[in-house]
């Protein structure tokens, strides 16, 4: 390892006097800024690097952990199949929670006391059901109903159909999950309105900005700057709670991984197999996360947070229409 | 320096009130102010100053009284005997034509300096990108700005952020200008640089009504001054009577107060 102090360019090679010698008055143009020393954050790297390398020791050498299984497993055909419906639960679960969850938020933003009430009823009752209590009720649905018609409400019903044909075990899990998300998403949205500055929207509408383009160019991106970072959150939890659905029978990742070692008895190199998937759909997550963080957070700070190389092609464009000004 | 009578009123309000639950915070305000001169609201804080402005371009109802700009009245219809709420989509075509400054600037954050200025007339006025983003930046030219375009709000002092909401504010080609203590959120230093903008913008001729409590301000650049308390206007007249001459005991307590 390097000491800290050797990254920094050191003054005239060293031969402008003793370090940390008080500068003579006058010469403060001839003193170079060096960064603070931190002693203690070398001592505390080294121990975290020394505990990192003892996990990985324990991880590659024990033979429990039987990697070629792992390996085996990892891609084959069953697998791949049941972390592709993982992953469309954690896709459709999202945007049905999204869609839902910003209606949901908007209703209990706005003066319409019936509109408030059923927002706030919906998110209450949906946020103290237990998840698996849900999908077991939207499991079950053609117990309690066990026709769904279309119709005049209250009135005659032009045709039905039988509930199991409508909501077979993989519509259940989506609906279970989406109306489950959409009340937590409910909830981000709408603090997330909350949090922009009500100045805003009195600018927009002073200039005599539409209604709909003050929601979509003026509130909702500064909105998203709240609502992303914690819908990231939610969607990476929705994504290891899909495997809750394995109480529907549903192949699913952790399903399948049960399902197999249930079979061959390698319990553990299965577990590493969906810990290590999860693993990965998170970490795409959150580089998604992240970039979406970004975009969202032009402008909310004072550095320069656009591109470097945007940053780079500009400044150039600039000197050179400044030199055309020069040599005019 | 006090308008003809011959010239057409921009501003015309009368019998004007407004509360807020209990309290009258507009008691009666009649208002006119004439094409091309320059208003200054005085008064001391709480006396609906604010309110006032709000009223103009309806960003507040008003509960009683008439308001109407360049004739028109504004954020009603008649009907008869009646006046019949205007649907938003109205009120705000009638906004465009009114420009608002505010003393927190409310810039859009997320919007780069020429984004904020072109895009009410983009998305408001519909007009096209071609024809607005070269006028966007002739405004910032004229506010000093001109370097600042592809630069985000908050990157920006307190004085330029608020000559990038002046320029906003004309983008819409506003037959008036309303002000509200464009200054009293800034440090010291940086005044002068918004109140010369707002110089600039009087001897070019545009109708303007500025809550301020700049009084060397309101002297220099105000054709008429009024004074606000306790939602009524106790004073009105050019400069120099109301700000030298103040006939009324609660001008004067006030004058005495921030000179
Ligand atoms: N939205 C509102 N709801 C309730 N009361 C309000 C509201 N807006 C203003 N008021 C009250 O109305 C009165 C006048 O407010 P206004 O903002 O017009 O005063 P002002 O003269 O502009 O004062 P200042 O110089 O402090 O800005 C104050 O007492 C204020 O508390
Ligand atoms: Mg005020």
């Amino acid at each position: 390892m390097t000491p800290p102090t050797s990254t920094t360019p050191q003054v005239g090679a060293g031969a402008a006097g003793t370090p940390g010698a008080p500068a003579a008055p006058g010469t403060a143009h001839a003193l170079r800024v060096l960064p603070a020393r931190h002693p203690w954050r070398w001592v505390a790297t080294a121990v975290v690097a020394v505990l990192a390398a003892m996990a990985v020791n324990a991880l590659v050498t024990n033979p429990a952990w039987d990697w070629p299984t792992v390996g085996q497993y990892l891609f084959s055909a069953t697998i791949l199949d049941s972390l592709w419906l993982t992953v469309r639960l954690t896709l459709v679960g999202t945007a049905i929670g999204l869609v839902l969850g910003t209606v949901l938020a908007l209703m209990r933003m706005s003066a319409n006391p019936l509109l408030k009430g059923v927002s706030f009823t919906y998110i209450s009752v949906f946020r103290s059901v237990p998840l698996i209590l849900q999908l077991l009720f939207w499991y079950n649905l053609a117990i309690l109903y066990d026709r769904i018609g279309f119709g005049v409400p209250f009135g005659p019903q032009f045709w039905t159909i039988p509930t199991q044909d409508l909501i077979g075990p993989v519509t259940a899990a989506f609906l279970g999950l989406g109306l489950h998300q959409a009340a937590y998403f409910a909830e981000i949205v709408r603090s997330g309105f909350l949090a922009v500055d009500p100045g805003q929207r009195e600018a927009a509408a002073a200039l005599g900005i539409p209604r709909g383009r003050q929601f979509w160019r003026i509130q909702l991106p500064q909105a998203l700057r709240i609502i992303v970072p914690t819908t990231g959150n939610e969607v990476i939890g929705l994504l290891k709670g899909t495997s809750v659905v394995y109480v529907m029978a549903l192949p699913e990742l952790f399903y399948q991984v049960q399902v197999v070692y249930n079979r061959t008895g390698q319990v553990i190199p299965l577990l590493l197999v969906a810990a290590v998937w999860y693993f990965a759909l998170t970490t795409v997550l959150s580089v998604l996360q992240w970039a979406v963080e970004r975009y969202y957070g032009r402008g909310s700070t004072r550095e320069d947070q656009r591109l470097p190389l945007l940053v780079a092609v500009r400044s150039l464009r600039a000197a050179r229409s400044r030199r055309a000004g020069v040599t005019r | 320096m006090s308008a003809g009578t011959d010239r057409r009123p921009v501003v015309h309000l009368q019998g004007v009130h407004k509360r807020f639950g209990a309290l009258e915070v507009l008691r009666g305000i009649d208002l006119t102010v004439q094409a091309g001169t320059v208003t200054a609201v005085l008064g001391s804080s709480g006396s609906g100053k604010s309110t006032l402005l709000r009223t103009i371009n309806h960003l507040e109802k008003v509960d009683a009284g008439l308001v109407e700009v360049n004739g028109e009245l504004i954020g009603y219809r008649r009907a008869g005997n009646h006046l019949r709420e205007l649907h938003e989509r109205e009120v705000l075509r009638q906004r465009s034509g009114i420009g608002f400054v505010f003393q927190h600037f409310n810039l859009f954050p997320h919007l780069t300096v020429l984004e904020n200025v072109a895009e009410a007339p983009l998305s408001a006025q519909r007009r096209r990108r071609s024809e607005v983003l070269p006028r966007a930046r002739a405004l910032l030219e004229r506010v000093g700005l001109a370097d600042k375009a592809d630069e985000y709000p908050r990157r920006l002092s307190g004085g330029q952020q608020q000559r990038v909401a002046i320029a906003r504010a004309l983008a819409l080609e506003p037959s008036l200008v309303l002000f509200d203590e464009p200054t009293s959120a800034l440090d010291p230093e940086l005044v002068g640089e918004v109140l010369d903008v707002i110089r600039d913008l009087a001897r070019a001729g545009t109708t303007m009504v500025v809550v301020t409590h700049e009084i060397g301000f309101a002297r220099e650049v105000a054709d008429r001054v009024l004074f606000m308390h306790e939602g009524v206007v106790v004073e009105e007249g050019s400069a120099a009577e109301v700000l030298d001459a103040p006939r009324h005991e609660r001008t004067r307590a006030f004058l005495a107060k921030v000179l």
